[in-house]
């Protein structure tokens, strides 16, 4: 520990420095009155088009992904790529849906996904399910934050004997990040996010350009690369993609892409943006941090070239690989720069996991507590309710990896991501028509979210030795079909989900079974900053709700 | 409440139908599953899909100005 100092101190000051402007956060574009949901949680539906880069870049780019990235860049090669194409395809695919939902949730004063089901289909248990589902998925997800924080840490060797000493630090981090969080709502992630990815681009922009010059250029760190992969025994791993993971690696970019802004950390990213410009123009802006992303990506390979060994993991004879990047810097720059790096991450950890938590109350807020414990809550309560619910979130996150072996979050964390794509038919389609039933949307999710507790409990892991929940890529020799290649798991599953909504609609349809009143009309969809907006419209709602 | 009077608006252009290419293109792998040609020691895999970006950025900011007429804002 002690030949860290510096790079600690670096480190500590960075991280509180943030924490300060966390706090100040609160007085930043200060509303007239914070006792309101659109304040805390959407800070205020006013954030103009660099703010909302900074913040949706620095939610949907997380530290988790800067360090587990490259990690399997490291041991797997090309196909950990996928990170690269899945960021591409995702803006033109959302660049029209995004703004529709921007628009009808402006019109109406949605703050989560859930909010806009439960008004389009009239039907409060599909919004319930969306509302779960978001939350089910992103709970993991902040608990693998704390993961990329404690890669760091473990290199700085602030590391202890006991579980308690040993994640002492993370415990002092998210609570420092708790009561921020709590006090200024979403305007403490927007503002920390400039000086997070800041501090990321300069480190990175420094590692591309110095570590291929030290370590002999680009061809040999591909060279390098390529020799690991030639002896490694594994059959999946290389510089190239196989014949075997193309479908993979195609649907897992696919399938990603879809899931990413379903998620409802990045939906309350977008709806904080003040019109719709400000949302079409950070879709051409926001690919800036897939370059990033793809650089960081090639730090594994760099880190094989550098003779990187990570360090061990939790369990005797592991090794935990998300530990290569911090140590391809600690071995590589003076520890300044290093501190710098590490801060960098840690800082990168907190902005994500601030925005999550905040999506996750605003869901349990609008569609749990509002929805089911009291109709008549008022904007100030609602604020309130959230706050607190903000607060369980993170502490529940803390449990998860101090008292669980951090695995259990990733396995959680690849059921998220399938498990948010079943909301897809009725957030994205929805946005479109109302064809489907409400039932219908309710038994394909039901469908797809059996399927893919199958699919995933079915794929064992070589590597690991582990029989369930060993990956995404699922055999399609499962299938039935006489072949070695396998499939992302949410590609099929969301698949059967629509195909499953589509049949029982036709039946449901044919059975006359009443599907609601759509609380939307065709102009919500492309509302503007400046269209009168309608003010409490679910009360007006309440007597017509049916059971369905 | 009356609605405002404005012409119907929509988000419907002709210049949307590019939105797909920058979907489909990085998504297929045997375009770029190559080591040859490299381009400054980078194999045709890696320079060719972190060029997709701006395949992705170019489709995008062009949509985005072509269709803003129509789009009020």
């Amino acid at each position: 520990m002690s030949e860290h100092i510096t790079e600690i101190v670096v480190f500590t000051v960075l991280f509180l420095l943030v924490s300060g402007m966390g706090f100040v956060a609160a007085r930043w574009r200060a509303p007239q009155d914070m006792a309101h949901l659109d304040e805390w949680g959407l800070g205020g539906r006013s954030f103009g088009g660099w703010i909302t880069w900074f913040l949706v870049g620095g939610d949907l780019y997380t530290a988790y992904t800067f360090v587990a990235v490259p990690a399997l860049i490291f041991g797997a090669g090309a196909a950990g790529f996928f990170a690269v194409p899945y960021t591409v395809v995702i803006y033109p695919m959302f660049f029209l849906i995004l703004v529709r939902l921007w628009s009808v949730s402006h019109r109406h004063g949605f703050v989560t996904p859930a909010d806009f089901v439960r008004t389009r289909y009239d039907s409060p248990t599909l919004a319930l399910l969306v509302a779960i589902t978001g939350i089910v998925a992103t709970m993991p997800y902040i608990a693998l934050q704390l993961v990329g924080i404690e890669a760091v840490l473990k290199t700085m060797g602030v590391t202890g004997d006991s579980p308690i000493a040993r994640h002492l630090p993370i415990i002092i981090a998210f609570a420092i990040l708790a009561a921020y969080t709590y006090q200024s709502g979403l305007r403490a992630p927007a503002l920390i996010a400039f000086v997070k990815d800041t501090l990321i681009y300069i480190v990175i922009a420094v590692a591309v350009l110095y570590l291929p010059y030290k370590l002999g250029g680009w061809g040999a760190i591909f060279e390098a690369a390529d020799k690991k992969f030639q002896a490694s025994p594994a059959p999946g791993d290389g510089i190239l993609l196989n014949a075997n993971n193309q479908v993979q690696y195609f649907t897992l970019a696919l399938g990603s892409a879809l899931a990413l802004f379903l998620y409802p950390h990045s939906i309350t990213g977008v709806l904080a943006g003040k019109n719709r410009g400000v949302i079409k123009r950070n879709m051409s802006a926001l690919p800036a941090y897939s370059l990033l992303l793809g650089l960081i990506a090639l730090l594994g390979y760099m880190a094989i070239a550098a003779g990187v060994k990570p360090l061990p993991g939790a369990k005797a004879g592991s090794v935990d690989s998300n530990t290569v990047v911090p140590l391809l810097f600690d071995t590589n720059f003076p520890a300044w720069f290093t501190g710098v790096a590490f801060a960098a991450i840690g800082i990168g950890a907190l902005v994500p996991a601030a925005i999550m938590s905040i999506a996750a109350a605003n869901l349990f807020t609008r569609n749990i507590y509002k929805e089911y414990l009291r109709r008549d809550a008022t904007p100030a309560q609602e604020a309130g309710v959230a706050k607190i619910t903000s607060l369980v979130v993170k502490i529940g996150a803390v449990a998860f990896i101090v008292f669980l072996d951090p695995q259990f979050s990733i396995d959680l964390q690849l059921i998220g991501g399938v498990i948010i794509l079943q909301t897809a038919p009725a957030v994205i389609l929805g946005l479109y028509t109302r064809w489907l039933h409400r039932g219908a949307l309710i038994a394909g999710w039901a469908v797809g979210m059996a399927l893919a507790f199958w699919m995933l409990w079915q794929i064992p892991n070589a590597a690991t030795g582990r029989k369930h929940f060993g990956g995404s890529a699922f055999p399609l020799s499962e299938f039935g079909f006489d072949t070695k290649k396998t499939i992302y798991v949410g590609f099929v599953v969301v698949l059967v989900n629509l195909v499953v909504a589509v049949l029982v609609t036709f039946l449901l349809r044919a059975t006359k079974t009443p599907d609601g009143v759509d609380g939307t009309t065709p102009d919500d969809y492309f509302a503007d900053e400046g269209d009168p907006r309608i003010e409490r419209e679910r009360t007006t709602t309440v007597d017509t709700v049916s059971s369905t | 409440m009356t609605e405002p009077e404005s012409p119907r608006r929509t988000d419907r252009s002709p210049w949307n139908w590019l939105l797909p290419v920058p979907i489909v293109v990085p998504l297929l792998t045997p375009l770029y599953n190559h080591a040859e040609p490299r381009l400054g020691g980078f194999p045709l895999f890696y320079w060719l899909q972190l060029a997709f970006i701006l395949l992705g950025v170019g489709t995008t900011t062009l949509v985005y100005r072509m269709s803003k007429r129509g789009d009020r804002s």
